[in-house]
């Protein structure tokens, strides 16, 4: 589904990734774990195109195209679709407007869905214009789930969440990911990014990765991972990727 | 009109005002078109039609509590509808009412500048308009102000007077004829809000590229009075320059004053909206947004907080979609009094690349994403709109960002 070969990203000249590879296969979840500023949100904004994050070497394969060089919205039209760590508020345009345009022939009605996870009261608001930290993660979800992307990025879909909602949270990225369905049925892959890890108490995620310093420091089993990360911190990964390179 | 206003207004006559280019009066013609009361509105062609309807006017008496159209210096139309209002020419009204001398130039003074001189002068007409105690008039009122002659200048006086506890919608369509490029416009409107009124005013300006308009305009909002307005400017013209005074007289006085404008290539907008807060628990907001293609816009605000326990905030945004157009967002708060909750906010940019990419994150090329957002940043919320005009201000804004 997705391959990244070392991939090397500047913002505003200033070297952010730094020789990415990665590689999720089709009904894959992976997760990306990594210290603030490490990269992690550098690494899904530039899967999606944005203009501000510079290839400066390396290539995007997508279901086998090249698309480094490849506008956002053809990203999209393809099959990526992002949630948000902060997403931009967007004055006078309606949240049903922006999931319609999300919602395409054959996809999930944006009034549907906004009925489903008690969204409804969002609908005439305008884009993320005073919502809550956790209202913005349920409307970057549900405009995901609107879109019915092949591989879905997720930027800390769990932070600001509280208890109540988490579950729901759970449940939407569950049927992003075409969880229900057995592993060999799955046509979706998923990238989420996390620090807490909630998300690995309701699905079961395949791999997980270490971002440190634009680079991923390892590889491994997600909990494993993280239990790790909570006992010694990211200063062991950063250790680590030393050894990795000498 | 009483010779002493004469006397006042003569003296005004050479002062130029204090913002917009200088307009030298004697380029224009006080030769209207001898038009002729149109009871059906008959005399109007498709061509005519539809271009009126682009300023929101509709030409039926139908969904209308009344309707009144003046072409040049004539008055094609004048009916009421339904009961609890009152409309007429103001030349009528002058005549008809002796009270009226009480409203008639009480919130303008005659002799401001050169065009409200000229206008009180040699008036040719307006309307009255005027909602009867505790009449809730549910269908607008619906005016228009239409220069139909080549080169001509209007002078036009209105006033509008909501009595005590009644309702009332006003939209007003100003346009020039399709043929028409220049002339000007000169246009005095005193409103009176009075103790639990309340009333919407809407305000289409949709003039030819070569047309100078100089309204001017004071509004007074008694007790818990509410005056809204809405003013939509999207076509080209040569230069508006108006800076309307909202007085806030009566405790809980609200008003909320909202405006969307673009300045196209050559247009040279100078806008303003000032408010007065007089009296305990009076409120307002100021909403202007404007877009430039290439022309000016300066967008002014000024709040002034008299009394304590007032609260205000002023908004000013500008979007500029091309290389050349300028905007100049002046916003200002002043606080005669400690107590008063008086703020600003003033953004003038392009539109932002992140806004653009999160949509196009969503499936919209670069120009959906941008029409998108241009059309959200000159959306206002807007009651009782007629259709035709909501879709005729969506196919502006779309229009407005073709050729950038
Ligand atoms: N416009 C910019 N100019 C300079 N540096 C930038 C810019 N944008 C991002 N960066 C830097 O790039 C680095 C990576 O940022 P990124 O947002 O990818 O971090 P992150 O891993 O997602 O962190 P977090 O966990 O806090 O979300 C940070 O050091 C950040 O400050
Ligand atoms: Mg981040």
């Amino acid at each position: 589904m997705l391959q990244i070969e070392d991939l090397w990203v500047t913002i505003e000249d200033k070297e952010v990734l730094k020789g990415i590879n990665l590689k999720i296969q089709t009904g894959e979840t992976h997760i990306l774990f990594g210290k603030n500023g490490s990269g992690k949100s550098t690494l899904l904004m530039t899967l999606m195109g944005f203009a501000r994050y510079k290839v400066v070497q390396g290539r995007i394969l997508f279901k086998g195209t090249d698309i480094t060089q490849m506008p956002t919205y053809e990203r999209a039209r393809l099959g990526l679709g992002l949630a948000f760590q902060r997403p931009p508020t967007i004055r006078g345009v309606k949240t049903l407007d922006l999931l319609q345009v999300c919602s395409g022939k054959g996809r999930p009605a944006a009034e549907a869905l906004a009925f489903d996870y008690d969204f409804e009261n969002f609908l005439e608001r305008e884009i993320n214009y005073g919502f809550s930290g956790g209202e913005i993660k349920k409307s970057e979800l549900l405009q995901l789930l609107a879109q019915d992307p092949a591989l879905v990025l997720l930027d800390e879909p769990e932070s600001g969440v509280d208890l109540e909602n988490l579950q729901m949270v759970g449940e939407i990225i569950r049927r992003l990911l075409q969880k229900e369905r057995r592993r060999a049925d799955r046509d979706k892959s998923g990238l989420i990014i996390t620090h807490t890890g909630f998300i690995l108490n309701y699905l079961n995620a395949d791999k997980g990765h270490v971002m440190c310093d634009g680079q991923i420091a390892c590889h491994g089993i997600p909990r494993e991972i993280l239990e790790h990360i909570k006992e010694q911190g990211y200063e062991e990964c950063v250790r680590c990727l030393t050894i990795s390179k000498e | 009109m009483p010779d002493d206003l004469k006397g006042v207004a003569a003296r005004g006559r050479d002062k130029k005002a204090e913002a917009g280019q200088d307009v030298d009066l004697n380029q224009y013609s006080r030769q209207g078109g001898d038009w002729a009361y149109d009871e059906q509105y008959q005399g109007f062609d498709a061509a005519e039609r539809s271009h009126l309807l682009k300023a929101g006017i509709e030409l039926t008496d139908e969904e209308h509590a009344a309707t009144f159209f003046q072409a040049d210096r004539a008055v094609m139309h004048c009916k009421v509808s339904q009961p609890g209002v009152e409309v007429l020419p103001i030349t009528e009204a002058l005549a008809r009412y002796e009270w009226l001398t009480d409203y008639y130039w009480r919130l303008v003074a005659p002799d401001s500048d050169k065009y409200t001189a000229q206008t009180a002068l040699d008036l040719d007409n307006g309307y009255f308009i005027r909602a009867l105690p505790g009449a809730k008039i549910a269908y607008p009122v619906e005016t228009c102000l239409y220069i139909r002659t080549e080169g001509l200048a209007q002078h036009v006086h209105n006033i509008v007077i909501a009595e005590p506890e009644s309702e009332l919608n006003v939209i007003t369509g100003c346009t020039t004829h399709p043929g028409v490029k220049a002339g000007l416009h000169l246009g005095i409107s005193e409103f009176y809000v009075k103790a639990g009124a309340r009333v919407n005013f809407t305000m289409v300006h949709n003039w030819g590229s070569d047309i100078h308009v100089r309204p001017r305009s004071a509004i007074l909002v008694e007790e818990k009075g509410t005056f809204i307005s809405n003013y939509i400017l999207l076509k080209p013209v040569k230069s508006v320059q108006m800076d309307p005074l909202v007085r806030l007289t009566g405790t809980g006085a609200v008003t909320t004053l909202q405006s969307i404008v673009v300045a196209h290539p050559d247009t040279e907008l100078d806008l303003g909206s000032r408010v007065y807060l007089e009296a305990p628990q009076t409120r307002a907001e100021v909403i202007a947004r404007s877009v430039t293609t290439g022309g000016k816009s300066i967008s002014r605000g000024h709040l002034v907080g008299k009394f304590p326990d007032v609260k205000a905030h002023l908004e000013c945004q500008g979007l500029i979609l091309s290389e050349t157009g300028i905007i100049h967002a002046i916003p200002e708060l002043s606080g005669e009094v400690a107590g008063v909750e008086m703020s600003h906010e003033a953004a003038v940019g392009k539109i932002a690349q992140e806004e653009i990419e999160y949509l196009m994150a969503r499936g919209l090329d670069e120009d959906e994403a941008a029409s998108t957002i241009v059309r959200g940043f000159l959306s206002i919320k807007i009651e009782g709109l007629p259709l035709a005009l909501e879709e005729e201000i969506e196919r502006t804004i779309r229009e407005a960002r073709k050729g950038l």
